[in-house]
């Protein structure tokens, strides 16, 4: 039975595993150890980053989600919840944070300066961290509430459950190109138009 | 101007008696008393408003630049003076004239508090700051190449493409990011990794300009 | 080679005629051994580092564990707000304040719309006055409260982040109630509010007012005379008055090197004079005379709220905005009747409020400082330039004097009592 965890670069490696009764069973029980554990690496760069801490608070308590647990280095974590704006001169550092998390890992891109460039439509400004990194859920709201991170969570938690590792895909990160690109050039030009990623977005997970 | 506006800050006549020429011309706006002062003077200016009995602005509130929509009109350079025990406030501004270099001197010697502020003025302006010990980008990257942001020349959106910008961003080192100044501490270098050694060996660090 | 001289207290610290702890240096000042300094080292922390209060980024030169140099890197959250400022109409800059300093939204909202009114004379009413006066300071409670948090947190307390965070939302819970937003509350118009306090409103900051000052009280309790706290703080980031005004300092890092200035004394605006008030001013400089600061204001803030409310009963009824048509829009109900008003409403919003051609400067005193916004207009709707005196960034920029000679766990506690907000520095 390969039920080699697929791993990055040794997908072409791992035999396709048609889903069965036991890897469906064992995806349940892994998924679901997962879901209820994630360590989020909370990368806080600006006003979401208050509402992030207004979430690990008291009233809000994300600790019910089993996310209490605060990862501050990328190597224990597994889930990057981007929150706050995002310039070009910290483009390279989430980029490196990011390759630093070992898989299994997801992104919250939290509020709308991360998913979209929000406001912020000017030289100085990532548009959209999915040009950065792949994110699987973003939070809408400038900043979103706490609730509305929560239900990002959940979602992402809904996202992870139904995942299987029969599925050697999921977690495949394809570069386009020698650069270090996730999108092409050219479509990042498209989204970062003005209003471009807000209506060209229909990657949300 | 030769009538004296109602309003106007005392030190304004003061420093007219003291610099003569030097004191270009002075405006009251929204009760804020300006003075305009040529760009030779302007350190000893200050440095006379700091430090002359009577005059004590001792405390340096901002410096900044502002560069008019006008192309024709010169690039000012503003220093926001405040005096804590007198309690007034005097706005002291230096004209640049685009044509020339913009290069005005540093009062770092004067005021602490201005180093950031000259190399913040520095980065989105250009404007050079003759005698700062340490003048190079603070909120963009050293190796910035798309000019100075705040120039009305400057588009919003930045003179690149957002995948040029994003490619750019992707490409930059984290590590390249120490300052020459960092990299050069003596003691410290011997201890760096090889391939930084290097890059520092090849210069590879982007130019000031 | 520098002699480096600890002040530290006692376990048990003694208390002096004024019923402060006491200092009572225990002549730990030895020089470091030369044969320790031979190696140098260079450590970098941040941008993405827990203690340094966002992305700001530190390369520390080590002596050993003392810091010989310490170079801040900062702009890895700039996002250009001085030149979007340049494209957008007076009123439309106003949801761009709340960004800068996230954690005072409301307090950037009222030094903004002072500013433009400045530049543009207008004359706002007796009421409105009052309500900035409210946001400012709760502003500076909900500021205060984070930096105590996140403070605590540094030092190795987690108990007062939990309590201050349930202080913060139940301010949250104001001016969400007021403004329809917890942080981005885009409060102010020129010339008046966004929006007049929801009925009852009142009631509820009294309560708060009534009952807040319990947990400031307890967090005196657990700190003040706590040894490890006076330990990790007295004496260390020390900065005399000369120097705090020298780096341009402003704020309660000015204050608590002894210099008593403050834009609401000194500069009043808002009619801060007519309101009883006391400006705590520290002597010694260093991040326990700045934690005394900072909580003695939040006290401070209650006793001003508490007047403000007062004066607010006593206005109940009185106009808010100012009925200068320039800069009001028309009543909606008007608006949408009345041809002439529809007119004046489409214009001002699609073409906005033209200033006249001048420039001002105004500063208000924020929680983290003085706050200053410097608009050059050159009379059309959007500024020529619209500079923000970040306070925070001023400051920030003595931290390499304060963590010369520091410990390298001390300059956690260092960065952690400049009170910098990233967003603020970086604009």
């Amino acid at each position: 039975m390969g039920l080699t965890l697929p791993s990055d670069g040794e997908i072409a490696e791992v035999p396709a595993v048609s889903p069965n009764w036991l890897t469906t069973r064992l995806d349940f029980l892994v998924n679901w150890g997962r879901a209820n554990s994630l360590w989020p690496m909370p990368f806080g760069t600006a006003c979401c980053a208050i509402e992030f801490m207004a979430t690990a608070a008291g009233r809000f308590d994300i600790s019910r989600f089993g996310m209490e647990r605060m990862s501050f280095s990328p190597r224990q974590a597994d889930v990057l919840i981007c929150a706050g704006r995002l310039p070009f001169k910290l483009a390279p550092i989430i980029r490196r944070v990011w390759d630093q998390m070992p898989q299994p890992k997801w992104a919250i891109s939290m509020g709308a300066c991360a998913s979209t460039g929000g406001i912020f439509d000017t030289y100085a400004m990532v548009q959209g961290i999915d040009t950065i990194i792949p994110v699987d859920v973003y939070v809408p709201g400038c900043p979103p509430r706490p609730e509305g991170l929560m239900y990002g969570i959940m979602l992402l938690q809904k996202k992870i459950k139904g995942e299987t590792m029969a599925d050697p895909s999921l977690r495949q990160e394809l570069l386009v190109n020698d650069q270090g690109f996730f999108v092409p050039p050219a479509k990042i030009d498209e989204i970062s138009e003005p209003f471009g990623n807000s209506v060209h977005q229909t990657r949300s997970a | 101007m030769t009538a004296v506006a109602p309003g106007l800050s005392p030190s304004v006549e003061a420093l007219r008696a003291a610099f003569g020429s030097a004191v270009l011309r002075s405006a009251v706006s929204c009760g804020d008393s300006i003075v305009w002062v040529d760009r030779d003077r302007a350190h000893e200016v200050l440095a006379w408003l700091k430090n002359t009995p009577g005059q004590e602005f001792n405390y340096l509130t901002d410096i900044t630049a502002v560069d008019y929509r006008d192309p024709g009109q010169p690039l000012e350079v503003s220093y926001q003076l405040r005096s804590l025990g007198r309690k007034v406030d005097l706005r002291v501004k230096v004209p640049l004239d685009k044509a020339k270099p913009l290069t005005v001197d540093s009062v770092f010697d004067l005021w602490r508090g201005a180093d950031w502020l000259e190399r913040e003025v520095f980065d989105m302006f250009g404007v050079t700051f003759a005698g700062h010990p340490d003048l190079r980008r603070i909120l963009m990257w050293d190796t910035y190449a798309e000019g100075h942001p705040l120039r009305k020349d400057f588009p919003l959106r930045g003179n690149f493409t957002r995948a040029e910008q994003t490619r750019q961003a992707l490409a930059a080192n984290p590590e390249a990011h120490y300052s020459m100044e960092e990299l050069s501490i003596a003691d410290a270098f011997n201890e760096l990794p090889d391939d930084m050694k290097r890059r520092l060996l090849e210069g590879q660090r982007g130019e000031l300009r | 080679m520098s002699t480096r001289t600890v002040e530290m207290a006692l376990a048990t610290p003694g208390l002096d005629d004024r019923g402060r702890p006491s200092r009572l240096p225990l002549g730990v000042g030895t020089a470091v051994d030369d044969d320790l300094g031979a190696e140098h080292m260079l450590v970098n922390i941040g941008p993405q580092h827990p203690a340094t209060h966002g992305v700001l980024r530190l390369v520390l030169e080590l002596e050993g564990e003392t810091v010989k140099r310490c170079i801040p890197h900062i702009g890895y959250l700039h996002s250009g707000f001085e030149k979007l400022g340049e494209y957008r109409h007076y009123n439309q800059i106003v949801p761009l304040t709340d960004r800068t300093d996230y954690l005072s939204p409301m307090a950037n909202n009222v030094c903004l719309a002072l500013a433009a009114e400045k530049l543009m004379g207008i004359e706002i009413t007796e009421r409105c006055q009052v309500l900035r006066v409210i946001a400012c300071e709760m502003s500076r409670v909900i500021s205060h409260l984070v930096w105590l948090g996140t403070t605590g947190i540094d030092l190795g307390a987690f108990t007062p982040f939990l309590w201050s965070f349930y202080q913060r939302e139940r301010i949250y819970n104001l001016q969400e109630a007021w403004t329809g937003a917890r942080l981005t509350t885009s409060l102010t118009r020129i010339g008046g509010m966004m929006a007049d306090v929801p009925d009852g409103w009142e009631a509820g900051l009294r309560d708060f007012t009534a009952t807040f000052t319990k947990t400031l009280d307890e967090v005196d309790t657990m700190f003040t005379r706590n040894s490890i706290w006076c330990g990790r703080t007295q004496g260390v980031g020390v900065l005399t008055a000369d120097e705090a005004i020298n780096y341009s300092l402003s704020g309660p890092m000015l204050r608590a090197s002894g210099v008593d200035y403050d834009v609401r004394k000194d500069r009043p605006y808002l009619g801060y004079e007519t309101y009883d008030f006391d400006v705590p001013v520290g002597e010694h400089g260093d991040i326990y005379d700045r934690y005394r600061v900072r909580l003695e204001e939040m006290y401070q803030s209650n006793r001003i709220l508490e007047q403000a409310l007062d004066r607010l009963a006593r206005l109940k009824g009185a106009p808010l905005n100012t009925d200068d048509h320039r800069v009001i829009l028309p009543p909606k109900g008007r608006a949408m009747s009345d041809m002439e008003a529809m007119i004046h409403h489409f214009k001002q919003v699609m073409e906005g409020v033209p200033a006249p051609a001048g420039e001002a400067y105004l500063g208000v005193e924020n929680p983290k400082g003085e706050l200053g916004y410097y608009f050059v207009a050159d009379g059309t709707a959007k500024p020529v330039r619209w500079r923000i005196r970040p306070p925070s960034f001023i400051n920030l920029a003595c931290l390499p004097k304060l963590c010369e000679g520091a410990l390298l766990s001390d300059v956690i506690a260092i960065n952690a009592s400049v009170d910098i907000v990233m967003g603020e520095i970086d604009r």
